[in-house]
């Protein structure tokens, strides 16, 4: 069960030492736990888990092919691999291999891939990833995650440890906002409703998230009703709680830090176009690559920002 | 080697298995099949720890076919094994087959890794000779990568990784057999020299004839010590290896059966028999 948190600040902890904080818990308790890294290790803060257990986190250096390949290798003989790279490298770089040597022979194995979208900031369009989970989702099987924050990439990590099969896990590397109460937990698949509305609903991932929650409050200065949806399962998408919503409010608003095309906004527009059309608008990146620049600056330049999302509800909404 | 007749005749039930079931289908990858013939029966036949009534047993050798289109050649192997029966050969390729053309682990026994998509299989086999270093276990993996799939760049990335972590329980079988599919591997993308390449990677690298059973036997017998180099076995072979009429086409990868190839075809499965008797 999950709390959504009524104070709005900034995660303590950055996304990246949940990663290493929580693999290390993972690995004391199970020995099949592998954690894969591509040169980019100190970016994660799993250097100092490999200080601490050296076995354990691999250093592949950059080859990201040969890491995927390995992490199916290292399912068959009975482990539980984990990889981590950039969200860019780890998709468009190695999609065949994320294809057979993972997916298509059914593997167990576990893919964190950090810098989602604009949150690659300094390192530019080179890095950005707006495809990811537009590739990824096409693949049979794969489940698609993007974290929220940091109570839910710990509890995301644990959950597909335990689980068998191919789980992408989306995330940023630094401090998200904080949108849960500690110890919360989620149900993958599942769609999180952070508020309940009647005339609209917003439904986020990632870092689109907070960004919807302060869209819907001021669409609620308004006087709208505004329900907010966390979607950050992208597949399975939450069918049964997008069709409730598109009967409830009659209007949806997606927003990602991802292409419009074949994200979170398609994914949506498939569900609703199968089984209950209602007016949508997608917020998120149309047909356009990265930049460099700071995280602010890349979310207003691409209208991820929350006045965006007020606009295209307002189109709705009349 | 003891049983260097047995392992000789249980190559050429290989081979004729494999040309066999090519021919009930009248296509399919003859050249490549037909070159990995006798590795496959030294592996199968005198090193490989594998058990046909369990192909899952956690403590057998793996064995990663990573130029995948010489899946026939693995699916006779395993048959004659008693993975499956042999009749089962007859269904390669058919609606609905446990035999697709290249293996899939989850259609049938004792394939353990699924390969077709060239250069990965590398890569999966030095993920599972790890995992097994991590384990604390001694078994080993050997891989067959093609010569032409050597192209492919991944196939080194995987090649740095395993030299770098001396991940010496797996052995890579190179099928130098001279030909990829649109031609010759000198006309496309020439290898020079194999062995200078596997050795400045960090490999022990040997080249043996890819016929000489008692050679690649010997290469294989000891499992490596500690410090010695993950070993790269560069099999000099030919392409259609073991059939003479094939042998001599200049392009033997892929063959749909003319009446002509089936006839000649026909008779060297019955030398073969006779030989084999």
């Amino acid at each position: 069960m999950y709390k959504v948190s009524k104070e709005r600040k900034k995660d303590e902890l950055e996304m990246r030492k949940v990663y290493s904080a929580t693999l290390k818990e993972l690995m004391e308790k199970d020995a099949r736990i592998t954690a894969l890294e591509a040169d980019l290790m100190s970016s994660m803060t799993m250097d100092l888990l490999q200080k601490e257990l050296p076995n354990r986190v691999i250093n592949c250096g950059i080859m990201e092919a040969n890491i995927i390949g390995m992490a199916g290798g290292l399912s068959i003989a009975g482990k539980i691999p984990f990889v981590h790279t950039f969200t860019a490298f780890a998709s468009r770089r190695c999609f065949d291999q994320l294809f057979m040597s993972v997916s298509y022979q059914k593997n167990n194995v576990k893919v964190i891939a950090s810098d989602a979208g604009v949150t690659a900031v300094h390192n530019g369009g080179t890095h950005m990833s707006f495809e990811d989970m537009g590739i990824v989702r096409g693949l049979a099987g794969s489940i698609v995650l993007e974290a929220t924050d940091a109570v839910m990439f710990t509890d995301i990590i644990k959950q597909t440890a335990e689980k068998y099969g191919f789980y992408w896990i989306r995330t940023m590397r630094k401090n998200a906002e904080k949108i849960y109460e500690d110890g919360s937990t989620f149900e993958i698949g599942k769609g999180n409703v952070l508020k309940d509305g009647k005339d609209i609903t917003l439904i986020a991932n990632g870092i689109m998230v907070s960004e919807a929650l302060k869209a819907a409050d001021k669409l609620e200065k308004e006087g709208h009703s505004v329900a907010v949806i966390d979607m950050f399962t992208l597949k399975p998408i939450d069918k049964d709680l997008i069709i409730k919503y598109a009967k409830q409010t009659g209007k949806i608003v997606t927003c990602e830090n991802h292409s419009i095309h074949n994200g979170l906004g398609s994914a949506v527009a498939e569900v609703l176009s199968e089984n209950y059309p209602v007016k949508m608008k997608r917020v998120g990146i149309n047909e356009r690559y990265g930049q460099v620049g700071t995280l602010d600056f890349l979310m207003k330049e691409y209208g991820l920002i929350s006045d965006n999302m007020y606009e295209e509800a307002k189109k709705l909404l009349g | 080697m003891d049983n260097y007749k047995e392992i000789k005749k249980f190559a050429k039930r290989i081979r004729i298995d494999v040309l066999k079931m090519l021919v009930n289908l009248g296509f399919g990858h003859f050249g490549g099949s037909l070159s990995v013939v006798e590795t496959l029966a030294v592996l199968y036949g005198a090193v490989m720890k594998v058990d046909p009534k369990n192909p899952d047993w956690d403590g057998r050798d793996y064995m990663v076919l990573s130029k995948g289109h010489a899946g026939p050649a693995l699916y006779s192997t395993l048959a004659i094994k008693g993975f499956f029966e042999e009749s089962e050969l007859m269904t390669l390729n058919i609606n609905g087959t446990h035999l697709p053309s290249h293996p899939d682990r989850l259609l049938t026994k004792g394939v353990d890794v699924t390969t077709g998509s060239l250069g990965q299989g590398i890569s999966i086999a030095a993920g599972i000779a790890l995992a097994e270093r991590l384990s604390g276990k001694d078994n080993r993996v050997f891989s067959i990568v093609g010569d032409g799939e050597l192209n492919e760049g991944q196939c080194w990335e995987a090649f740095q990784f395993i030299a770098h972590h001396n991940l010496n329980n797996l052995v890579t079988f190179v099928d130098y057999n001279k030909q990829q599919l649109d031609g010759t591997l000198e006309e496309i993308i020439r290898p020079f020299s194999f062995v200078e390449k596997f050795n400045a990677f960090g490999f022990e690298a040997v080249q043996v004839k890819g016929d000489d059973i008692e050679g690649i036997y010997n290469l294989l017998k000891d499992k490596r010590s500690e410090k010695q180099k993950p070993l790269a076995i560069i099999l000099d072979t030919k392409k259609g290896q073991g059939v003479k009429y094939i042998e001599n086409l200049k392009n033997s990868h892929h063959l749909r059966l003319t009446d002509e190839i089936k006839i000649e075809i026909e008779k060297a499965i019955i030398e073969i028999e006779k030989e084999a008797e």
